[in-house]
Parts: C-alpha cells; structure tokens; sequence
C-alpha cells in the first residue's frame, strides 16, 4: 500500500453534510483540546510537526502562524481555496468530502492566533464546495464550534465565505486579498507581507485549504508523530491529483517521498493503451514538465526546487507519446496570455512574446535567434515579475528547455 | 542605520530606505520609469531591478528596503539583460512613432531607450492600434503610447481624490481608462492635468492650440494681445533649459513679441483687481451676515470640482472671475474702448501654468457679450515653450522689456497667486488695511505659505479673530469642503488651489515637476514678490485710475456685469 490517508480519511465515510457523522469521526475533538491549550503550545506543535504550506510555495506553517499570532489588533485568516491551477481538484475534493475538517484547522489557528475574522476564498466554478461550505459554516455555528464565545472559552470567530469570477491570479496572496476587498484582482507590492498588511492592511494569514486541513490532525496527534511521516525536508502526505493520459485518473493521498512512477503506475495503473510517456507535468500549467527518465524522482518540496519552481500542489499530469512538447507548452502559454492580470511589464507584455515565439516553433519558422529569446525572456519574465503568476509561468519552458532541448532544435529551420 | 554595498561601495543608510534612495545619494544610478518622485511606489514597469547576492530573482530597487549586509548590483549582466528586455517588450506595444510625438525628446521611455542602447527590437510589434480619445475639452488620450505605469491613476486617485482613470482589463487586454474605456469626458474630470503632468510619455497631453495663435498672429486684421500668469514666469525658464525657479518675467515679454503679439500684459494686474473685488465681497460678507466661509474662485480645476462634487457649497464661493477673465472681460470691454478699437477684432490670448484654465476660457459665463468668448485661446507654459522653440529664440539672452500699458503696474501681491497661499495672503494684506484702517506692520504671512498640504491663520480684523485655512491638491480641498458642507468649518475664508503646490505646480507646467522643483518655483515667485516697489493690490495706482476711469467702484454695477460670475452645479 502506497497510499496513506490522513486528510482524505474520512471521504466517503463521512456525511459530509452531517455535522454528527464528523463529530462521531473524531470531529471537533482536536479543536477542544486546542481550546484547553495555551496558543503558544498549539504553536509549537505546528513547529514540531514540520509541515509546510500545501498550495505550492511550501512555506513553512509555523512562521506565518506565529508571526500572526505576534501582531496586535484586528487580523484576519483566509483559507485559498481558489483552486485555479489546471490539474488541480483535491481542494475540491476536500471541500466536498470533509469540509468540517477544514473549518477545524482554521478555527484552531484563529484561536492560536487571536484572529477573529475568517475567509474562505473559493474559486468562482466550484458552486457545489460554495453551497457545501456554506452549510458547513452554518452547521458549525449552531454547534458552537464558530461564532461568538466559541465552546464557551470567550473567544469568538466568524468565517465568511468570497468567490473570484474565475481569475487564475486570485490564488496568488496579494490578489486575493484585493479581491475579498471588492478589487480586481491584482498583486501588491512586496513587502509588507500579509502577515504585516494584508486585508485592509491589517495582518493577515492565508493558508491552502489542505493545509488547514491537517492542523485538525497536528494538534489530535502531536505535531512530532506527524513528522515522522514522509521525509525529514517534507512532512506528512500529500493530496495528488492525477490527471492526463493516465488509466486510474484520480485523487491519492500518499506520504511525502513516494515516487511519481509509484503515482502513476501503481495507483494510476499506467498508461491507457500502454503508450510511452513521452512527458509529466508537475503542479499544474506553472509547473515543471520532466520526461519519462525522471520519474523516480521522489514527491518532496526540495526535490522541486531543483526546477526553480516551488511547486508542491501536488498535480500528477501525464502526457502521452502522442503530443509534442509544443502542444502542452502552448496550451500553458496561452492560459498565461489570459490570466496575468497585466499589472507588471514582464507578466502582460511578455506571455504575449512567447506565444508568439511558440508560434514559431510550431511553425517551423523559428531561427536559432528565436531559440534564444525564447530562452531569454521566459529567464526575464521569471526573475523580475512582481508575484508569484509570472515567477512560475516559465517553469514548463525552461524545464522543457532543460530536458527537451533536441525537440527545440528539431524545429529550428536553419 | 544599516550598512551595505551598491556595486561594491559601501552605503549606509537610514532604516527602511529603499535600495533606490540609497543610490541615489551615492550618485548611483538606477534607471526607473513608473516610479516618480512625488506619487507611491508601484514596483510595475520592474525596469529597475537589481541584483541580491545569493538571491536568483531581481528586485525591484525602488521597492526594496535596504537590509544589513546586502551585497546590491545595479549593473550586472543579468541586470542589464533583464532591464533591457523589459523596455523591447514596453516599446513592442508601443506607438513609438516618435517624431510624431508632441513628447518626442521629451519622453522619458525615449530617453531611457536611448540610454540602454537599444537600437533594435528582439520582439515584433504587438500594438494593436485603438482610436484616440479627444472627448475631453482639455486633455487628449492617446491610449497607443500607454505603457500603464500607472502615475496617471497614481496621481488622479490619491493626490487629487478624483479616482476618473483606472486600469480596465487584464492581461495584454489591461488599459488605463475612465469608466468603459472610451471617454474622459464622461467622467468628473477636472482637467487639472495632473495626469498629462505626470505622463511619461504622449499618452496623456493637453489640446494644441498653438496652430490657432499663429494664425491670429497672422491675421493683420486682428489686434492680438496676450496675458501671462504669475506662476508661468518662475517656470518657463525651466521649459526652455534654464534652472528651475529662473524668473524670467521680462524675458517672456521679449520673446511673446517676438512671435507677433501686438501687446503684452500681465495677468498680475487682473489679480489685483481680483484682490480688490474678492476683499470687499469678503467685507461685504462679514458685516452684511452673508455666507461664510467665503472660498476663493480663481483656481478652474477647483470650480469644476466644486460644481460636481460640492453643488451644495457653491453659494461659498466668491462671485469673482478669476484673474485671467477678469483681463479677458476687460480686454473686449475697457481696452478696445480706451484704444478706439473694434472689441471683435481684439484677440485674447492667454500663457497659463495650467490646463483647465482652456475650459474656464470656453465657459458661456465667460462671455461678456454673449457670443465669443472673452479669452479666445489658452496655451500652457508648455505650449508657449514650443512656440518659441519653434521660433528659434535664444531664450536666455533675450532682451528684457517691461509688460505694455494701461495694465502695466502691478504688485508683488498679485506675483505670488502663483503659489499655494499667494491669494490669501495677497487678500490679507489688503483686507487687513481697509478693515482696520491702519499699516500691516509685517506683511509676510508666513504661516500660508509652502507646501503643507492645510494650512491655517488667524488675523485680527475689525477687533476679532478671524480664522483663514488654504488647501491645495483637491485631496485637501475635500477635508475643507466637507468641514463647510457639514456646517462645521470654522474659518472665515478658505483659499483652494488644485494642484499640489498652487499654479507653480499646475498640469500645465514643464514636465517633470517635483517637490524639489515646487519649492524652487515658490522661492522664485516670494523673491518677485520682495523685489515689487507695490506689494499690496490695493496701493496699485494703475488699479485705482481704472476704477476711476471705468469701473467707478468695487463690486459695483459694472464690476458685478464684467467681473463676477455665477457657478452651476454639474452633479450629474
């Protein structure tokens, strides 16, 4: 058994729409011993636990936790569940299937933190996870669990619910929170960080939704069990969405470590047809694509940063010997074009380019000039755009650049 | 303080500085474009990032804080790369048809271009050409040059509090524009043309009406005059390559005759009068029990603020033409009477630091015989420097000449309207003298003077204390205005000026004003001050013979028909 379920224990055991069938499944229990905590402790074991952020930078939890928990006056926390990277469905997932455990991480940090205010912020298409967590809110509120004195020990927390209008930079931090404030969706300058100014600039913590997800059983079990699963640089499991031209297409949950050829042929059972790989994409659209030689390689944080991407979302997307790296880029770059939200010059101006130069490609136009510029500009657009959409929009490019290089040069037209 | 290295010297530097400010006070040079000065920072156009030791991104100087330690390059290879690629994307969705720019060698992507070296372009054009916005009366939108640095909405939002442009549309598709994209004159702009000030390049620019002037010049039928404000003759230098701040007042009226105007006068002299007027309205309203507090109307942008956001308060404001049609109504009614001349072969032009004063010029009110108006044209300082650029004048060797008569005494009095406070204080000096009945000992209100966003007086007039506040930028004028639409102000008389800094910083100036550069500009203008023999209205002995001889007296009934006016609210 590769699989290890955690997060996804309860999905299809649960009603998730029942707050009695959560609380017979050890619902709620970690938020009442948190309560009986002091929030310094509850700190500490997120500390101890190791984990680290779940939507794809994989920042540490603990620092963005505790540097909340040090500002004073009103602070808010948000859950992202603007689930908007391609190849991505286990928040969704988590929403529909155990959305009280989402609910209970968030509820924990508010209590270690003193935030009194929540949001979660669901990405515009997923009206089912928006009706179900808007019962969720509700059922919570009526058991005390969110509100006003919460279980009785004087401290009050109320999450309301945003949904973006189907822009892909809103999961970006600064977005978002332009976003919950009623703007369009555009990053901010950096720093201040959220942590310091972040809604209405007051500090603010965002986390994954699967991150919340696995405070519940942080605080349950302690954070040092919690560590010893996975690898020492990346505890804990992680939620894979597979996806692509794979047989068992699906969402695993599997510990930190596992390989990506475990992930696809024991759990996805391989190729439909038993065709070659001819490439994978990790994370989504603004991840790296390796070929087939690498799948050994392990699923952990560090491994990714091989890339020059932080990309620990967890998509799995398999692509046959059918398609060309061309085809796979160009569908990436075209979701670029259309998601920067063109604030800065190298977002707005330059995914523009590199269609263009794609274009070439594909046409059998490029020169080897072109070659270059591709190369230049998606380097360029990566270290000077202002937030995380342009930071990792070029992985896929220059990670095809890297293991691809000869499909490149097969297309120059000398 | 924090201790560390640009291009291996060693910097030290106050806390939270940014790496940008650090540089600049080492004489390092970091190439920007949307930042500026004066206005927030947006870290958008990324064109000035530099490189962090150990780190693998850039950052943006002009955002990032100085830390200990930091090892900064501002001049590696993969800066140079970055930054340069950057400005070919820029200049790829760009109409850089440049000499057919009014901002060519003055654009500062232009010159940033130049100074990177770029002679070519990697990347193919990707502009997709959109048609020109001239809806406006003042200001001319010309989205095919934007390069959304933002500045514009920068300056429109949070200095003037008027939020009339913002950036529409994501992606490649991202454009800064009012409301749907098509029209400024759909929205309440003032025309301050504070946006065209800021521009960086021609994307923003005032109405031309410099081909107008020259074919008044020459029409040999037509008798044309022109006037030039206070504030245009502490920054026209600075249009035409001198120091900022070189007063060049009799420069000016060389080089305006030069070009063909068959006389010069001086705008000064129609701020006396104004003086004169707006003191006995202030003193009428006093002892009469009429509204208070009275608010000042020779700024335009102000007026047009007012009568669409403050309907309310209009009754506030003084029934006094401002300055510049105040000589328009003169010079189509007194002057070709005094001449023997026909007033419809008069034509009035005026040199203005600012680009409303285009609107006031074309406002029905402003017509004293119904039908054309009184200032024909309005060119900004900015305009006339390319007139006479056009002329080939070596401007700062130019001959001086005085300015012509009957309007050619003036005061220091009227010089300083040109700066936030001048009216106030040229209204103080007068009005203390006529209420009192005795000599201001010291003259100089220093407490209205500069470039503190409110500032507040208080002056003794007939035995009790009477507060007066001056505001300018319309950011401040709305603290003031809603203090008096809420019945809770508690002056007497409110100065208002739009632009930061008054005239001296009017949308209409050269480009590139800054703090800096305002301040140079406010010690010009005090400097002419000191210099007038006169420096208080009413002692103008040229303002006295013309109530003598034709206006008989202070609001009388033919001061009320040429030099009062009336507002209109435009709350639409």
């Amino acid at each position: 058994m590769i699989e290890m379920k955690v997060v996804s224990k309860r999905f299809g055991k649960i009603n998730p729409l029942s707050i009695d069938s959560y609380i017979k499944s050890e619902g709620y229990q970690a938020l009442e011993k948190a309560v009986s905590l002091h929030p310094t402790k509850i700190i500490e074991e997120i500390e101890k636990s190791k984990i680290r952020g779940r939507g794809g930078a994989g920042f540490p939890a603990h620092i963005k936790v505790r540097a909340l928990s040090q500002e004073s006056g009103q602070k808010f926390i948000v859950c992202n569940a603007d689930e908007g990277e391609p190849g991505n469905f286990k928040d969704r997932m988590l929403m529909e299937n155990d959305p009280h455990a989402i609910l209970e991480g968030m509820i924990i940090i508010a209590y270690a933190t003193g935030a009194d205010r929540g949001y979660i912020y669901i990405r515009g298409e997923y009206q089912n996870a928006i009706k179900i967590m808007r019962a969720t809110i509700k059922s919570a509120e009526e058991n005390r669990f969110l509100g006003n004195n919460i279980l009785d020990r004087g401290f009050n927390f109320n999450i309301e619910i945003r949904s973006g209008a189907g822009s892909y930079v809103c999961g970006e931090e600064f977005s978002m929170i332009e976003s919950i404030e009623g703007k369009p969706g555009r990053s901010r300058t950096k720093p201040p960080f959220p942590t310091e100014k972040g809604i209405h600039n007051k500090p603010t913590l965002i986390n994954n939704v699967e991150t919340f997800a696995n405070f519940p059983h942080i605080i349950l079990n302690g954070g040092a069990k919690f560590a010893k699963i996975g690898t020492p640089s990346s505890t804990g499991t992680k939620l894979i969405s597979l996806s692509g031209n794979v047989k068992n297409k699906g969402l695993y949950e599997v510990p930190f470590g596992t390989s990506i050829r475990d992930v696809i042929f024991t759990l996805g059972k391989g190729v439909k047809n038993n065709r070659a790989i001819k490439m994978v994409q990790l994370g989504g659209a603004s991840g790296p694509i390796i070929p087939e030689y690498m799948l050994d390689m392990s699923i952990d944080f560090d491994r990714f940063e091989t890339f020059d991407s932080k990309t620990g979302t967890g998509a799995i997307i398999v692509i046959d010997d059918r398609f060309d790296i061309f085809d796979i880029l160009l569908i990436n770059m075209k979701f670029f074009v259309y998601q920067s939200c063109g604030k800065c010059t190298p977002c707005r101006e330059g995914h523009t380019q590199i269609v263009n130069l794609i274009n070439k490609f594909i046409n059998h136009r490029a020169s080897e000039k072109d070659l270059m510029s591709l190369e230049n500009l998606a380097n360029v657009i990566q270290q000077t755009s202002l937030c995380g959409l342009g930071q990792t929009s070029m992985t896929s490019i220059i990670s095809s650049l890297r293991y691809f290089r000869d499909d490149f040069f097969a297309k120059v037209r000398y | 303080m924090v201790n560390f290295k640009i291009n291996n010297v060693e910097i030290t530097a106050e806390d939270n500085t940014t790496i940008l400010q650090a540089a600049r006070k080492y004489h390092i040079d970091i190439p920007t474009l949307c930042n500026y000065p004066d206005l927030s920072i947006k870290s958008e156009c990324r064109v000035c990032v530099v490189e962090l030791q150990g780190q693998k991104k850039l950052f943006t100087s002009c955002s990032t804080i100085a830390r200990e330690g930091m090892v900064v390059n501002t001049n590696s290879p993969k800066v140079l790369n970055a930054r340069k690629t950057i400005l070919e994307l820029i200049l790829a969705n760009h109409d850089a048809n440049c000499t057919a720019c009014p901002k060519n060698l003055n654009c500062e992507l232009q010159t940033l271009a130049n100074k990177l070296g770029i002679d070519k372009n990697r990347f193919p054009t990707v502009l997709e050409v959109k048609p020109i916005d001239n809806s406006n009366p003042v200001l001319v939108r010309n989205i095919n040059r934007c390069i959304k640095c933002g500045r514009c909405i920068d300056v429109c939002k949070n200095v003037q509090s008027m939020s009339v442009l913002d950036i529409m549309g994501r992606s490649k598709d991202a454009e800064i524009t009012p409301a749907f994209g098509k029209y400024l004159s759909d929205e309440s702009c003032t025309y301050c043309g504070q946006c065209s000030s800021v521009c960086p390049v021609g994307a923003i620019i005032e109405k031309d009406d410099t081909d107008q002037v020259w074919e008044a010049l020459n029409n040999p039928n037509l008798h044309v005059i022109v006037q030039v404000a206070p504030a245009v003759r502490v920054s026209l230098g600075e249009e035409l390559g001198m120091g900022p701040g070189s007063i060049v007042t009799e420069k000016i009226v060389s080089a305006l005759k030069y070009l063909g105007f068959d006389a010069v006068y001086d705008t000064d002299f129609t701020a006396d009068l104004t003086i004169i007027e707006e003191g006995n309205e202030l003193i009428d309203r006093i002892t009469n029990g009429g509204t208070l507090p009275m608010m000042t109307s020779c700024c335009p942008g102000w007026i047009n603020f007012a009568e669409q956001r403050y309907p309310e308060i209009l009754d506030h404001i003084s029934s006094c033409k401002s300055p510049q049609q105040m000589f328009g109504a003169l010079a189509k009614s007194y002057y070709p009477e005094k001449m023997n001349m026909d007033p419809s072969d008069v034509f009035v032009v005026s040199i203005m630091p600012c680009t409303a004063k285009k609107y006031e010029a074309q406002r029905k009110e402003m017509r004293i015989d119904n039908v054309n108006p009184d200032v024909d044209v309005v060119l900004t300082t900015r305009e006339l420097g390319k007139m006479i650029r056009q002329m080939g004048i070596n401007f700062e060797n130019i001959q001086e000449v005085p300015f012509d008569k009957p309007f050619g005494i003036t005061t220091g009095a009227a010089a300083i309207f040109g700066a936030s406070g001048g009216v106030m204080e040229a209204a103080l000096r007068t009005v203390y003298e006529v209420v009192n009945k005795e000599e201001l000992v010291d003259i100089n209100f220093a407490s209205v003077r500069g470039l503190e966003g409110i500032k507040e007086a208080e002056v003794e007039l007939g035995g009790q204390k009477v507060k007066v506040a001056v505001a300018h930028t319309l950011a401040n004028a709305k603290i003031l205005c809603e203090q008096v639409k809420a019945g809770t102000s508690p002056y007497t008389f409110i100065e208002i000026m739009t632009c930061p800094g008054g005239c001296i910083g009017g949308g209409g100036q050269p480009y590139g004003t800054t703090t800096e550069i305002r301040e140079k500009r406010i010690a010009a203008i005090y400097q002419v001050d000191q210099d007038m023999a006169i420096r208080k209205s009413h002692e103008n002995p040229d303002i006295k013979a013309l109530y003598d001889e034709y206006l008989e007296k202070p609001l009388g009934q033919k001061s009320h028909h040429l030099l009062h006016t009336h507002y209109h609210s435009r709350n639409k």
